[in-house]
């Protein structure tokens, strides 16, 4: 699926992440802020990776601000922040959730 | 080689800095040397001097162990203008033995490690930009962390032998008589201070407030202090009070502290003339609160409250629930007043408070206390030094002196954002599970198997869930996913000494 | 009505559905209900958002038994379809449908959730549903609602909507929901659902909760929607049992074991016959008991 805004989800209030995607040109490059990153980084990254190939999307530039959010938290932000990107927000891909 | 709380200890270390390995909490009964000060003899009049460089010229010399005490907190005006000072004179290779260092400190001692001025530091805790450059290195000689009861026990054995201690108090004379009590910068309770006053070969008072001759009540004395220095300001009182000074309405705070009550109010100890001690932060306060309600509906009161001191506690003093009020240090200006107006309130040094050589201290008679926990493992140890990425951001305060009450309760958030704070093993062990007896969190409770008559007492109480220990780490973990190993070099950044002197853990260098 | 064992509903818990703080910790205040709401307190510009968190948030986290109940957005909105298809999806216990006016609308409703069990593969007739009543027309249809369909577990009065929409506002003593809340009660237990009376928003005002919990107790709610975990305790207290209903309720649940282990259909105590309002109210005395934690194992009174 093609990405055709940047979008944004997410807050910067505690146990929230913040995640921006916009159009990428290879793979996934992903900028992550966060105080648990050297901790929980690559699963943060993992995470956000995984559930927009879901999504179907092959390569996007991703900036995520963490506050401590847990997995199920991610994954909700970045599939908000996926189907506003990909335009999709009204009709849902009920597969992903 | 290992101590008794798993903790790998390098032999050549222990050896250089002639450490025995932590081994239990017992103290016994041995019999102690303790030490005396120099005294240089004087009648008094000559006192005064105009400026601290003119004092600092007369006193420090390279190699030296200077002093502070933290009771101005993060209002503290004395430490960096003195510290200024002994950076700009050139003095080389000092020992920094101050109470505890607060974040107003961190820039000027990282400048006096830069300079060469400290090369050797021992507090309670260190926070911050400070804890992050020490966590990185940037102190060659670790720093030895020791708590609150530990330093009087340091200073009394000679471990620490401090050449000249730096006083601000908000009033003094001209011959040194001083109290914490009155002037603008005002912060109850000199209580670790007077261990400096008492024990330093050199005691310089600085004061924004000279008092007419003889300036009582005096908490320390003429007969200690050798110099008095007035300043503009000692301290911003606006930043001297510490932590929430208002009750929570955090539902998860308010949930873990009406937990806490249930565990004192159902425990054996909860009974006509018990002793206690909350702490700070709004939690606490809380703790307090409901605390007070069930003293009042149980027709209960207590013998004395004891340690740092807030005003909830002061008003549980006055409402005549509790007889006396022991007190250490002030964490609100509510509390610094009561003492200056409530002889039921006694100031106490640390030594009285929480020193284990001793012939009785405070600690010994505590019979319940609140702790805080940045994590705690499944052996009920309990960490309150290190961040979970493994950096320095604590201090040990006296939690391991009043870890030794009859019951002692952590109480902690299952995790925190995505840190868990029950945790397999901690980072840093500072205070042993030996001595917490019930880890209270929002899920429901944990009581160390040691303790039967705990869990009988505590088994069924309504809506307080009671886990073992190992479930809960299982439940925060389950929450949070299980983090990456954190990576350290092999350099020892940091000791930290149990209550008796020995070594309980160290921290590394991290890597990153 | 619902084909459900009679379970206690004292507290429903709101729940920003939209803040994952509250929503991750939403199970640890020991509320009978809780109510993730994708409506009032989620934006316009973030009601995807606060769908897809509630969504991952059922299907990962532990609420232990609490009832959980998700407010839908209204059926004039765009939102509402996909908030009920996601629900559904997610497995919730209930979904609460707001501004309910007619039998009607719980039937489309029902039929919308039906359709979404059959699509998402799970169990026909397994999503409950329950209505908010908040306005005129809605408390004046109150039974027909109530009775709209088995799905039905329960009504719930929102008074700020209402006496709005009634030319009032909200006074401490409550007259101006006197009629609005005996409707809604009376419609509920005509339906044999439960009732839900409305938030009390002022934390600073603890007694004129107390007074306003005690009043709708009094009444004969099965409970309250909450805004606030602090104000579960509040309400538990208000419905706990006295030691003495507790002990009459025992003695009532012995003669009915009696009665069963002498093989007679008649129940008597102390020589008289005990009739099944008692026998129920003995039974829902016991249960209160038990959540309030006022009895050991063996179902004896503990001193508190």
């Amino acid at each position: 699926m093609e990405i055709k805004q940047t979008a944004v989800a997410g807050t910067l209030e505690s146990s929230d992440i913040q995640i921006m995607i916009s159009k990428g040109t290879n793979d996934f490059e992903i900028e992550l802020e966060s105080d648990v990153k050297k901790q929980f980084g690559d699963q943060i990254t993992k995470v956000i990776t995984d559930t927009l190939k879901q999504l179907g999307v092959t390569s996007a530039k991703i900036k995520a601000v963490d506050k401590g959010a847990l997995d199920c938290v991610i994954k909700a932000r970045t599939i908000a922040a996926g189907q506003r990107a990909l335009g999709t927000t009204d009709k849902p891909e009920w597969e992903v959730l | 080689m290992k101590n008794s709380v798993n903790r790998e200890l390098p032999e050549e270390l222990l050896k250089r800095l002639s450490y025995e390995a932590f081994e239990t909490t017992e103290i016994g009964h041995p019999s102690i040397q303790r030490v005396a000060p120099t005294v240089h003899v004087s009648t008094g009049d000559d006192k005064v001097v105009d400026s601290i460089k003119e004092v600092v010229k007369n006193t420090v010399k390279d190699g030296m162990t200077i002093s502070f005490h933290h009771h101005f907190r993060n209002g503290d005006f004395v430490f960096n203008a003195v510290m200024r000072e002994i950076i700009d004179q050139g003095i080389k290779d000092l020992t920094l033995a101050p109470s505890s260092l607060t974040n107003v400190m961190n820039d000027m001692v990282i400048e006096a490690i830069k300079a060469g001025t400290v090369t050797n530091i021992t507090s309670s805790g260190m926070r911050g930009s400070l804890g992050d450059f020490v966590s990185h290195g940037g102190l060659e000689n670790p720093v030895i962390f020791r708590s609150h009861g530990n330093r009087a026990r340091a200073i009394e054995h000679g471990d620490i032998k401090i050449d000249v201690a730096f006083l601000g108090v908000p009033n003094a004379d001209r011959l040194g008589n001083a109290n914490g009590m009155e002037g603008d910068a005002v912060f109850g309770s000199l209580g670790y201070a007077l261990m400096d006053a008492q024990y330093a070969n050199t005691v310089v008072l600085l004061t924004d407030n000279i008092k007419p001759y003889p300036n009582t009540p005096a908490s320390i004395r003429q007969t200690q202090v050798d110099y008095v220095v007035k300043v503009d300001k000692v301290g911003d009182p606006e930043k001297i009070g510490s932590g929430a000074t208002r009750f929570t309405k955090d539902p998860k705070e308010l949930k873990i502290a009406s937990t806490v009550n249930d565990v004192i109010v159902n425990s054996p100890y909860f009974k006509d003339g018990f002793s206690f001690q909350t702490g700070s932060g709004g939690a606490a306060l809380a703790v307090t609160r409901y605390l007070r309600q069930a003293m009042i509906d149980n027709q209960i009161h207590a013998s004395f409250a004891l340690g740092g001191i807030t005003k909830p506690t002061t008003d549980l003093l006055n409402e005549g629930l509790i007889d006396r009020v022991m007190d250490v240090q002030d964490f609100d200006k509510g509390a610094a007043e009561s003492m200056h107006t409530n002889g039921k309130q006694q100031e106490i040094d640390a030594s009285w408070y929480a020193d284990p050589d001793n012939k009785g201290a405070m600690v010994d008679q505590l019979d319940v206390v609140i702790l805080s926990a940045l994590e705690i493992d499944t052996k009920f140890n309990v960490n309150v030094m290190s961040g979970s990425d493994g950096v320095i951001r604590g201090a040990i305060g006296g939690h391991q002196d009043a870890a030794t009450a009859k019951l002692t309760i952590i109480s902690a958030p299952l995790v925190r954002g995505r840190i868990a704070t029950v945790v397999p093993d901690v980072t840093t062990v500072v205070t042993p599970g030996e001595s917490v007896d019930v880890l209270v969190t929002e899920y429901g409770i944990a009581i160390n198997p040691n303790r039967k008559d705990l869990i009988s007492a505590l088994s069924s109480l309504p809506g307080v869930p009671v886990y073992s220990i190992e479930e809960l780490q299982k439940m925060a973990q389950d929450k949070v996913g299980e983090p990456k190993p954190l990576e350290f070099t092999d350099r020892t950044v940091a000791l930290i000494e149990y209550r008796d002197g020995t070594l309980i853990d160290t921290i590394r260098e991290v890597k990153d | 009505m619902a084909d459900t064992e009679e379970r206690l509903r004292r507290t429903m818990m709101f729940v920003p559905g939209n803040n994952p703080a509250m929503v991750k910790d939403a199970g640890i205040y020991g509320a009978d209900s809780i109510m993730f709401d994708l409506e009032d307190a989620v934006s316009m510009t973030e009601k995807d958002a606060a769908r897809i968190l509630v969504y991952e948030a059922l299907k990962s986290q532990n609420y232990g038994e609490a009832e959980l109940v998700v407010r839908v957005n209204g059926q004039d909105t765009p939102y509402y379809p996909n908030d009920v298809k996601a629900m559904v999806k997610a497995g919730i216990d209930v979904i609460r449908l707001p501004k309910v006016e007619s039998a009607e609308m719980i039937q489309m409703l029902v039929k919308d959730v039906e359709a979404s069990e059959k699509e998402v593969g799970r169990e026909v007739g397994s999503t409950h549903v329950m209505a908010a009543i908040e306005s005129a027309k809605g408390v004046i249809n109150a039974a027909e609602i109530a009775a709209a369909s088995d799905r039905m577990i329960g009504v719930a009065l929102s008074a700020e909507d209402y006496t709005t929409d009634m030319k009032t506002h909200r006074y401490p003593d409550g007259a101006e929901l006197e009629f609005a809340r005996n409707m809604v009660l009376h419609a509920a237990r005509a339906a044999g659902i439960a009732a839900f009376d409305t938030v009390f928003t002022n934390m600073d005002d603890t007694e004129g909760f107390y007074r306003e919990t005690r009043y709708i107790h009094q009444l004969g709610f099965d409970g309250k929607s909450l805004v606030n975990p602090r104000q579960i305790p509040m309400v538990n207290e208000v419905y706990q049992p006295t030691e003495k209903e507790i002990e009459n309720a025992k003695n009532v649940i012995n003669a009915i074991q009696e009665a069963k282990l002498k093989g007679s259909g008649v129940i008597s105590m102390n020589g008289q016959m005990v009739d099944r309002p008692v026998v129920l109210r003995a039974q829902r005395v016991m249960m209160l008991a038990k959540a309030s934690n006022l009895l050991d194992e063996e179902g004896n009174y503990l001193e508190k």
